[in-house]
């Protein structure tokens, strides 16, 4: 099914060696007793269960709480890749927000015919609610998780942009941390860089972007759907590393045009909402009437300057996936400069010539919806069965415009350990941007996903994949 | 804080201490259940109406037999109260107030739940009783140590304080309620072996039955053993010790916020009557009023605290 020629592995490279990020870890390595490396990969589990980093998954009464798997092999990134991610994913981050600003705005964008006026006015992730509305320091994406793959030495795509609420941060934190715990000597022996200030940095950002009602330091909350989430782990380890309040939509009011939280002296007003709740949810009386999660009458103070929402309304529009392969169009319309990072090439199945090859080579491509997430409602082409791609012939006829199609990209492996030693497996990248008017803020390394089943290209953690330690080499 | 913390705060240590106070109830009802096989049902009967859940638990059964009360008390997801029940809900307003919460005292709730999770996955036999009745005693231990090694002396530790003794003050006094006959002084006759094992019973159902021995070398009658468990400052689980605590804790927050509540005028009266009391006063006017009105009160100043301090709205 795959060519396995094709495959880069980062840690061996097309020859067999051992890559040049590799060269110490492997030093290392090869003084390590294999049977303690099991023991050790044994007692990470015990680790994660014992401070509870879980999720949830939906559906599911029993077991409700699982383990991300996680690999004790690191994913190591020389600093050179590394400066030339940084400053591809800041380009694109910094047009990205151009954009969102034009979209709600003046629409110059549109106006200069570089991308269509349906994609935008036919889509449900262009809020309305949103055009005029400037958010505080002109900030949409405060936190931006970019989903990068690889395939060669040179060869980075970008694979999502993420600018909602990204999540899995709080695995990148604790995947350092339990390496830190297990493998002390090796951090002494390899120099990486840090991860472990994402949480400072994130309140400072999020300070940073404070609305004009804001007197003094700014009041940051995190608002999560509540304990039964499936990422409720992370809004509270986001929540107690930034040293702010944790709260749902049941704490919080609308009291002289602030968002107050109910605390047990009165309620006390918030600048910064840091929401991981979804536009939808985020006001009844403007979006979703039902919505239990958000509070009513906050658009109302957002759009009077009452409060900073991050990441804001209405971002939705920038990671959409008709969207994204209009990015590098994007960029170089924002930025004057081509795009640094690569989009991966996709067809939208909207366009007529784009679903007749689609549907042509249905076993070559991966076909994704355009509002899904979570690796739900995806075609792995050269992984179908018939009766699948039958299935999904009949759903791009019927609704081509909610598909867009990318070939099979032969992602980069990265070993894992198994019972028989190290075996290649493949892997995503996905880095944590934070931006505020003063800045852009990359932490270096991020989220490796991994999928933990030989050949499979799904790395999502709803559907069996695992993480792992990313290291960023220090010059 | 946040009110809603502040309730889940509460709320955490209340279960808590629940669970803990029904594997001593359990306890303490198995050691009469080995000793005295006749007196077994009785005894079984008072555990779970001490534990609050008769009406719960007959629905389910018509007898009360050890095998099904321990299920029940233990494991059983219908009971509010079963110890599984409280562990899971303990555990879950933990998760909802983490961030209040040091990584030690979240992780030893953690452990907590899971330790008992595996222990409790299974019906279990008398054989195994004390074993897992010992586990559930020392996992609270443990977040307990972790809560005093570890957390702030501030709003946060005042709240779980509170939760703690008030639950606690409950607990003391409806094994008091329940029992009270027993420590009548027309119904006992010293010498009756069946009384001594009743008296007995009691003071193992608050862990104090060494303690009372200590402090009154030789003299089990009914009187001293209440008078033990309602006006003594130096046992953990008097009435008049939990008092003392809750005002206390009240205390501190009314200086930490600056601001004097209802509940603040509801708690002072209570701590007072129980150091003004003396055990025979209390026998004159009668136990078993005594001790409903003590109840009643607890669960009223539950209700002010929740209300003063916003813990819902």
């Amino acid at each position: 099914m795959e060519d396995s020629k094709q495959i880069f592995d980062e840690m061996h490279g097309e020859a067999g060696g051992v890559r040049y990020p590799y060269a110490e870890y492997q030093k290392w390595l090869e003084t390590e007793d294999p049977a303690r490396l099991r023991r050790k990969s044994t007692a990470s589990e015990a680790f994660f269960r014992r401070t509870g980093i879980t999720f949830n998954v939906y559906g599911r009464e029993e077991a409700a709480e699982r383990l991300i798997p996680f690999d004790i092999i690191p994913r190591v990134i020389s600093a050179r890749e590394w400066a030339r991610l940084e400053r591809g994913i800041e380009q694109r981050v910094r047009a990205i927000n151009a954009f969102l600003h034009d979209i709600y705005h003046r629409q110059e964008i549109l106006r200069a015919g570089r991308i269509p006026l349906d994609i935008i006015a036919n889509n449900a992730a262009f809020l309305p609610q949103m055009i005029g509305v400037s958010p505080p320091g002109n900030v949409y994406t405060h936190i931006v998780g970019t989903d990068l793959v690889r395939t060669g030495e040179d060869e980075f795509y970008v694979l999502e942009d993420n600018a909602r609420t990204p999540s899995g941060v709080s695995y990148m934190l604790e995947n350092r941390e339990t390496m830190l715990h297990m493998f002390p000597e090796l951090f002494a022996e390899v120099k990486v860089r840090t991860v472990s200030d994402y949480p400072k940095n994130l309140r400072r950002s999020l300070g940073e972007c404070a609305p004009e009602a804001c007197e003094g330091k700014p009041v940051i909350a995190v608002l999560t759907p509540g304990i039964y989430n499936s990422a409720y782990f992370e809004h509270s380890f986001l929540a107690d590393q930034m040293g702010a309040e944790l709260v749902e939509g049941h704490d919080l009011r609308v009291i002289n045009g602030r968002i107050a939280m109910r605390t047990t002296r009165g309620y006390d007003p918030i600048d910064v909402l840091y929401r991981r709740v979804d536009d939808d949810f985020l006001d009844p009386l403007t979006f979703n009437s039902q919505s239990q999660l958000g509070v009513a009458g906050i658009m109302d103070v957002y759009r009077a300057g009452g409060i900073t929402i991050a990441n804001a309304p209405g971002t939705g529009i920038a990671d959409d996936k008709a969207i994204y392969s209009y990015i590098p169009e994007i960029v170089e319309f924002y930025t004057g400069e081509k795009a640094m990072l690569k989009n991966v090439p996709t067809w939208r199945c909207a366009e007529p010539e784009s679903l007749a090859y689609v549907l042509d080579n249905l076993t070559e491509l991966v076909v994704k919806e355009v509002h899904g997430s979570g690796g739900y409602g995806m075609l792995v082409g050269p992984a179908a069965s018939k009766k699948e791609l039958a299935a999904f012939r009949a759903k791009l006829k019927a609704r081509p415009g909610n598909y867009i199609a990318q070939p099979t990209l032969a992602l980069s492996t990265v070993p894992i350990l198994t019972k028989k030693g190290l075996a290649p497996r493949h892997v995503d990248l996905r880095p944590f941007v934070l931006v505020s008017p003063r800045q852009v803020n990359i932490t270096p390394g991020g989220l490796t996903r991994v999928a933990l089943k030989a050949g499979s290209l799904v790395v999502n953690s709803s559907q069996g994949g695992g993480t792992k330690d990313t290291w960023v080499l220090e010059e | 804080m946040l009110g809603k913390t502040a309730g889940g705060l509460f709320w955490m240590f209340r279960y808590l201490e629940r669970s803990e106070n029904t594997a001593r109830l359990l306890d303490a009802g198995f050691r009469i259940a080995l000793t005295r096989s006749s007196a077994a049902e009785n005894e079984w009967a008072s555990v779970v109406a001490t534990a609050g859940v008769s009406r719960n638990y007959l629905e389910k059964y018509d007898q009360y037999v050890a095998r099904n009360v321990i299920d029940f008390l233990l494991r059983d997801r219908t009971n509010p109260s079963s110890v599984w029940s409280v562990i899971e809900a303990a555990r879950n307003n933990a998760r909802m107030v983490r961030t209040a919460l040091t990584r030690e005292v979240w992780e030893a709730t953690n452990e907590c739940y899971m330790t008992l999770r595996d222990l409790l996955s299974h019906p279990v036999s008398e054989r195994d009783l004390p074993d897992v009745l010992g586990s559930i005693r020392q996992q609270s231990a443990l977040v307990r140590g972790a809560l005093h090694g570890t957390m702030l002396r501030n709003d946060i530790f005042d709240f779980a304080r509170l939760g703690t003794f008030l639950e606690r003050a409950d607990n003391t006094a409806r094994i008091l309620d329940v029992k009270y006959y027993v420590l009548l002084p027309s119904a006992s006759f010293v010498g009756s072996s069946l009384d001594n094992v009743q008296w007995e019973s009691i003071l193992r159902s608050v862990s104090a039955q060494r303690a009372f021995r200590w402090l009154n070398p030789g003299e089990v009658n009914p009187m001293s053993i209440a008078e033990f468990l309602i006006l003594d400052r130096r046992l953990p689980r008097s009435l008049v010790f939990c008092y003392s605590k809750i005002v206390d804790n009240l205390g501190y927050l009314e200086e930490d916020y600056g601001l004097r509540l209802d509940c603040h005028d509801k708690a002072m009266p209570i701590l007072k009557r129980l150091k003004d009391a003396s055990i025979t006063t209390i026998f004159d006017h009668g136990l078993h009023e005594f001790i409903t009105t003590f109840i009643r009160d607890n669960i009223d100043l539950g209700a002010q605290i929740e209300q003063d301090y916003r813990f819902s709205g």
